[in-house]
């Protein structure tokens, strides 16, 4: 079937505010590629479990394709009209399994050699579309706040070593309660600013205390999650004619209710979770992988105005069927190994939070728990710098935002 | 979470934008791509007026002529390897290696970013579209068969050590002008330490260990594999020293080049092939491990050179070419997470580099043209004197 034999019928099985958005949409869609449309609807499907931003950004984009003329949508669309697809592509039921039908999309693309085509022509679309989007202003200036090396007593190399050329290093932090401060200080904006998934706090161990008004997420309160998925995945791995590719399909088709996450009572957050765990690669085994992929997500679809990421010690490598394998009691950890992990972590964070908007106003602190080393990066701090002055992390904060 | 749709990523990310900051960061990798190398180990810039390869093409020559494949893997970016901020994760290919090497700053890779599929086109010199996950043998002939059967080569001659995860297949093609018989022996040292510690107390976990496809993927073992009791008979090793040499290691591509060099020593192969796959690690997300892994490849490739150089089989005759399969999404690509995949099809995920040594190649020279990964095997085709008939690359003129 093609986009212009859509008919609203066809979106049943769409939960009902995603049912609702496509059937409303139904003259747009119809006039879309098939090589561009399942990836749109991938996303509208999930609409009724999406962060608050990304419904606005999909209602957003519908309402762009709509504005455009016959000539226009011609012009943005002519990259993704010249990719061709296989008759067996045709024929897939997209509208009700876009994901899969984007797997395998892939899949064709990469062996027809149209990647490189289709890659082009998404990022032209990407940069018409934002083009096209209305930005509104932030009510108060992004944070990003990484805090990294837990558990490591001493490290004599250069931490933050990406972010040092953004922003100053500061060199003599006093550490006493520094973490406590720093979640203060997220609480403070979050109170100040109370937008619903706007303030998060992702820890890849058990989390601090802090205030209920954060969106927090971590991989310790996760562990039974977590094992269920475990599970899961050694038993699909033990069916015979089991793949990597169709054990990933498997994964995206899990639910919170598949994983006893049904009872907290916020669906889009547990959702979120269990994507952390069934697309994130890594994350069910390393918590600082975690951390990192968790944060990229939580950025990438709740563009919260303020995330703290706190890294935690993740367990040391092993052969990947013992990572994968249930009841073994207390790992050996690998602190040093987690905190070059988590540095880089902490400069993706501040890479994710860079594409979002308002990023050139935004403010950005990375911290080595329990020891004098920060660097902070914010329009207002010289670049490439450093400071020796002995001041706390509220301080160190209260800087990157003056 | 196994290298899957890449489109799909850059498709649900098609709403972000590249930050308008990032731009001088980009204009730094493309100015240290062209300035790779040259201050750090002190090598020039090739060009046309340098004439041709040192090596005397006399027939004589050819027919002692051996060429080592090793492919620095699986994937890695210039910025962990040879541009300047990665150089300290690479001391002995930088300081060591280079100087006595024609470097290639500029290697790409159109095919599918996979390691089984990429390695199988370096192979075939041909953009192979199998499944990556399958355990099917390539498309087109490969470099073994090519060498075989224009050179009336015997088997004992072409030989692959490779990570036991698909590559299996890697000898030899399904092409029936080529095909069964004509390809390559297999060593999996992994496959063949599951088999010889079978039963065994000691704990071989460490060097078993794999990338994070591996418990999801176990293909049927056929083509041509290296059989348990060769061991004794070729590499002349008893089981029990094979694992006491294996307990002594620290990782699967440490127990790949530990058969190398014995496959070296017992069979001296014209045509060696070693896949190292520690790299892939970097799939976990684990940024140290990743680094980790490039610096163990980088001492095996080392010690691997000085194999062949201590070794009057190889030493003065052998060309060693070293390269990445590919390389890994760049941390600008929205559509990506950065060292984690090599999913986005973007320039860093596409382009790597190879330094050639040894035999027929001049010293301390950088090359920035583009070459691609097909270009390997009609190179190597032209260095050992065999014709690669349905190869798509080009062969590399500096270094033949």
């Amino acid at each position: 079937m093609l986009p212009r034999n859509l008919q609203a019928d066809q979106f049943g099985a769409y939960p009902p505010s995603a049912n609702k958005l496509a059937v409303a949409n139904l003259a747009t869609l119809q006039k879309l590629p098939l090589s561009f449309l399942p990836g749109l609807l991938r996303e509208l499907i999930e609409y009724d479990y999406k962060f608050p931003a990304e419904r606005t950004a999909i209602e957003r984009e519908l309402a762009s394709l709509a504005s455009l003329t016959p000539a226009q949508m011609d012009d943005w669309f002519q990259g993704f009209a010249h990719v061709s697809l296989s008759p067996a592509l045709e024929q897939f039921d997209w509208v009700n399994r876009p994901e899969q039908f984007v797997e395998q999309e892939s899949a064709y693309l990469w062996s027809t050699r149209q990647l490189d085509a289709f890659r082009k022509a998404a990022m032209n679309y990407g940069d018409r579309l934002h083009a096209a989007t209305p930005v509104e202003p932030l009510p108060v200036r992004r944070l990003g706040i990484a805090v990294i090396g837990q558990g490591v007593d001493s490290y004599d190399r250069p931490l933050f070593r990406n972010l040092r050329a953004h922003g100053t290093c500061f060199e003599h932090v006093k550490p006493e309660r520094g973490l406590e401060l720093l979640l203060a200080a997220v609480a403070t904006r979050a109170k100040a600013h109370p937008l619903p998934y706007g303030h998060w706090y992702i820890d890849g161990g058990q989390p601090a205390e802090h205030d209920s008004m954060l969106t927090c997420v971590s991989y310790e309160e996760l562990e039974p999650v977590r094992n269920g998925i475990l599970k899961f995945m050694q038993s699909e791995i033990a069916r015979p004619g089991m793949g990597p590719e169709a054990l990933r399909t498997d994964l995206a088709k899990l639910l919170p209710g598949d994983l006893g996450m049904d009872k907290s009572g916020d669906p889009v957050l547990d959702r979120f979770q269990v994507k952390v765990f069934t697309e994130g690669s890594g994350t069910q085994i390393f918590c600082t992988t975690f951390a990192q992929w968790a944060t990229r997500e939580a950025l990438r679809r709740a563009q919260p105005l303020t995330l703290l990421v706190r890294f935690a010690p993740r367990q040391r490598q092993k052969p990947m069927n013992e990572l994968l394998s249930l009841g073994r009691g207390n790992p050996e950890l690998d602190p040093m190994g987690s905190l070059i992990d988590a540095d880089m972590g902490a400069y993706y964070h501040w890479i994710n939070q860079q594409r979002l908007t308002g990023s050139e106003q935004s403010a950005f602190v990375g911290w080595f728990e329990g020891h004098s080393q920060a660097v902070a990066v914010a329009p207002t701090l010289p670049r490439g710098a450093q400071s020796t002055s002995a001041i706390d992390m509220g301080e160190v904060i209260s800087l990157a935002l003056s | 979470m196994f290298d899957p749709p890449i489109c799909g990523a850059a498709a649900r990310d098609r709403t972000l934008r590249e930050p308008s900051r990032f731009s001088d960061t980009v204009a730094h990798l493309v100015r240290s791509r062209r300035e790779f190398l040259r201050a750090a180990a002190g090598v020039a810039v090739g060009t046309a007026f340098l004439g041709p390869s040192p090596l005397a093409r006399a027939e004589s020559a050819r027919k002692k002529r051996k060429v080592i494949v090793v492919t620095f893997g699986g994937g890695a970016r210039d910025q962990e390897t040879f541009s300047p901020e990665g150089q300290e994760n690479i001391p002995l290919l930088l300081h060591e290696l280079a100087p006595q090497s024609s470097f290639f700053t500029h290697v790409s890779n159109q095919g599918i970013l996979g390691h089984y599929v990429a390695t199988a086109s370096l192979a075939t010199g041909v953009y192979e579209t199998l499944n990556n996950f399958a355990a099917v043998p390539p498309d087109h002939p490969t470099v073994f068969e090519y060498f075989r059967k224009d050179l009336k080569r015997p088997s004992s001659d072409a030989w692959v050590v490779a990570p036991s995860n698909g590559f299996n297949r890697i000898g030899e093609s399904d092409c029936r002008s080529y095909g069964q018989g004509l390809g390559a022996r297999v060593v999996l040292p992994k496959h063949l330490l599951s088999a010889a510690a079978a039963g065994s107390d000691a704990d071989y976990a460490h060097l078993l260990r794999d990338n994070y496809e591996s418990p999801l993927y176990t293909p049927q073992i056929g083509g041509g594999e290296f059989e348990l009791q060769q061991l004794e008979t070729i590499l002349k090793l008893s089981v029990d020293d094979f694992k006491a040499h294996a307990m002594a290691l620290s990782s699967p591509d440490e127990l790949s080049v530990y058969i190398a060099k014995r496959l070296m020593q017992q069979e001296s192969p014209s045509l060696l092939w070693i896949t190292m796959h520690d790299i892939d690690v970097a799939h976990s997300g684990a940024y140290s491990l990743y680094i980790e892994g490039i610096q163990r490849t980088d001492r095996l490739c080392a010690e691997l050179w000085k194999a062949v150089a201590s070794d009057p089989e190889y030493a003065g005759n052998t060309t060693m070419l070293i390269l990445p399969d590919f390389g890994r999404d760049s941390d600008e690509d929205a559509g990506g997470n950065g060292f984690q995949h090599h999913r986005t099809g973007d320039a860093a995920s596409r382009t790597t580099w190879m330094m050639a040594l040894g035999a027929g190649v001049r010293h301390g020279v950088v090359y920035n043209q583009q070459v691609q990964s097909i270009d390997l095997v009609p190179t190597i085709g032209a260095m050992l004197g065999f014709s690669p008939t349905e190869s798509q690359g080009k062969v590399i003129p500096e270094l033949v």
